[in-house]
């Protein structure tokens, strides 16, 4: 087996146990690990973008806030998207983050580096204005209340029959995703973030791969939208908000960018701690803030980075003894 | 009831002149609040080319030191400086441990300031409490003037004086000392700067400093009328990036301006069309960016 299977076994085997072990827990914890599902599926979104395409946006909350807005509105205004129809709503959400994406993209992809940073920011902070501030359509401050979820066949407010929705969406996601970036269309993003010149030179229409990558990026957060509405119950201003934008920033890097499992691994880390601490610790904000400013300072490759520069370590090591060995002898 | 924390009253008048004539006057003393703000942003970015997101937590962390000196002297006036002082030396201790060995990596500086901005955060919150705070000023500041039937409110009138007196003291700094020559050196072209023997990492902690300094000034002064709460420090920090991004990145002349800019159409979005306020603020923002990305009034 190569390196990259053993990988794949390692990450199936994992969502295995996700799968078997969470439903037999306690409600609390079920919930806590449908609600990192839902917006782990934004983080790996934003790591195409971040870890793939080397397009740091600081504004991929707005994509969340559309797909939930979207279902939030449907259901209280028009009572849509409570059936069968749910799956439309889905389709709908992967629309509206796609469209949307396709509208900030042509403003944003132009710009590189600290630019892409700030007009990300300022563009999700246009759709965090509107939600604040359009009372009539989404609620202002006080945002959407769901009252019920979506019942076909399947009953979702049972909570192990939603979380296993969610973690279905999640793992098509995260095989989507895996595919993309395997793909020769995901191989010259990776050529884009090493070196877009060259890439340029070669032929390659360098706007137009990060523009499809922006979108496809879009339509992902949308979806993760449409799942968190359901799944915290309440769409409000706080989804959109510039610190949601950083969070997902934050798990995708501590988890290590450009690996897809890490930006979900650091969605868990993150949700955990913040939730799980906080019943149990006053400090968890110290803690969540100590291991950013930490990840950020020593582990710049995240803790999917960590094997690989353990192994570079002791290679280095290995070659430092040989050296000092041939040094030590005698000419 | 007349309150000086609120703008001149508009009472028994329809939409006319002494409409625009307050709303103006409103916008303006925001700018000026938003210029020490802002213009600290901007020196940074333009040296440093750094986004500083925990911008927003020296703006907080002014506001709340100052009340603590209030609360232990019952001196407003002292409270001015030495807020603006603490939060200087805690960014210069910021810089000089951490950002500086970071190295030019803008998302890691990114993500090293909002690591900051959420440790001052729940450090705020533990001292100061969830509580909103009120930073009142001398009796004498919260008289109103009247000029032509107007009500004018003294404290915003103090607001716009202390940020035309700062804006004065920091373009003559810029153009007429040494050290305001080596920034602009800096700001234009760092490589350059380094090569004729500036030393641009002092320059960074200095103006790194400087940004934190006027920030926290911002905060003491806002605190008037803004009021203390916790929240504040991610609420004013997008404002602070239109003023960076609309006026130009290190350019003072063009924060002012954007600073002016972004209060006015603040005020006026809110009191024309309130349900879009926000976007009628940020989308300019982002045009502006995607079309000339060092700013209106930028250094190329």
């Amino acid at each position: 087996m190569t390196a990259q299977q053993v990988k794949v076994l390692v990450v199936v085997l994992a969502l295995a146990a996700i799968a078997i072990v969470i439903p037999s827990m306690n409600s609390f914890v079920i919930l806590l690990v449908t609600r990192a599902l839902a917006f782990a599926i934004l983080v790996m979104s934003l790591d195409i973008l971040l870890g793939f395409t080397g397009l740091p946006s600081l504004g991929q909350a707005a994509y969340l806030g559309v797909g939930a807005y979207l279902t939030a509105i449907l259901a209280t205004k028009y009572q849509f998207g409570l059936g069968y129809d749910f799956w439309l709503v889905i389709l709908f959400g992967i629309l509206c983050g796609a469209a949307l994406a396709a509208v900030f993209g042509l403003l944003a992809i132009r710009a590189t580096g600290v630019y892409f940073l700030m007009i990300t920011l300022a563009l999700g902070q246009c759709v965090w204005g509107l939600a604040y501030r359009w009372n009539s359509l989404t609620g202002g401050d006080n945002g959407i209340n769901l009252r019920v979820r979506p019942k076909f066949g399947l009953d979702l407010a049972n909570e192990v029959t939603f979380f296993y929705l969610v973690f279905g969406f999640f793992a098509v996601s995260l095989l989507a995703m895996y595919i993309l970036v395997r793909s020769p269309f995901g191989r010259s993003l990776v050529g884009i973030r090493e070196r877009e010149l060259r890439m340029q030179i070669l032929g390659y229409n360098t706007w137009l791969h990060k523009y499809i990558a922006f979108i496809i990026a879009g339509a992902f957060g949308g979806l993760s939208g449409v799942l968190w509405a359901h799944t915290a119950g309440i769409v409000s201003p706080e989804n959109v908000v510039l610190t949601t934008s950083v969070d997902a920033l934050l798990m995708a890097v501590l988890g290590g960018a450009g690996t897809l499992v890490g930006g979900a691994i650091g969605a868990f880390i993150v949700f955990g701690l913040r939730e799980y601490l906080s019943t149990v610790v006053p400090w968890w904000q110290y803690v969540l803030g100590g291991v950013y400013v930490l990840t950020i300072l020593y582990l710049p490759t995240g803790l999917m980075g960590i094997p690989a520069r353990i192994r570079q370590r002791r290679t280095r090591s290995k070659e430092e003894t040989e050296e000092r060995k041939l040094a030590s002898v005698p000419s | 009831m007349l309150d000086y924390r609120y703008g001149p009253s508009t009472e028994g008048m329809g939409v006319d002149l002494r409409f625009w004539l307050i709303q103006t006057f409103n916008g303006i003393s925001y700018g000026a609040l938003l210029f020490l703000l802002g213009s600290g942003l901007s020196l940074i970015f333009g040296v440093m080319r750094i986004v500083n997101l925990s911008h927003g937590s020296y703006f907080l962390l002014g506001g709340y030191i100052a009340l603590s000196v209030i609360w232990t002297t019952g001196s407003w006036v002292l409270a001015i400086p030495l807020a603006a002082l603490a939060v200087a030396l805690l960014g210069l201790l910021m810089e000089r441990i951490f950002l500086r060995p970071l190295g030019f990596d803008p998302l890691r500086q990114v993500l090293l300031t909002v690591g900051f901005a959420f440790l001052f955060q729940q450090a705020a919150l533990d001292i100061w409490t969830g509580n909103n705070f009120d930073i009142n000023p001398p009796e004498a500041l919260t008289k109103t003037v009247v000029v032509g039937g107007v009500y004018f409110p003294l404290y915003r009138v103090f607001m716009i004086c202390t940020a035309l007196v700062i804006g004065i003291v920091l373009w003559l700094a810029m153009e007429k000392t040494r050290m305001g020559a080596a920034v602009r050196a800096t700001v234009d072209d760092a490589q350059m700067a380094r090569g004729v023997g500036i030393d641009t990492s002092r320059v960074s902690m200095f103006i790194f400093a400087l940004g934190a300094f006027l920030a926290a000034l911002g905060g003491v002064i806002g605190g008037g009328f803004l009021s203390v709460y916790p929240g504040l420090d991610f609420e004013i920090l997008p404002l602070a990036f239109a003023v960076v991004i609309i006026g130009g990145m290190g350019s003072l002349g063009g924060a002012a301006i954007g600073a002016m800019l972004v209060g006015l159409a603040d005020n006026f979005g809110k009191a024309l069309f309130p349900e879009i306020s926000y976007f009628t603020l940020y989308a300019p923002m982002a045009l502006i960016l995607a079309i000339k990305p060092t700013g209106l009034f930028g250094r190329e």
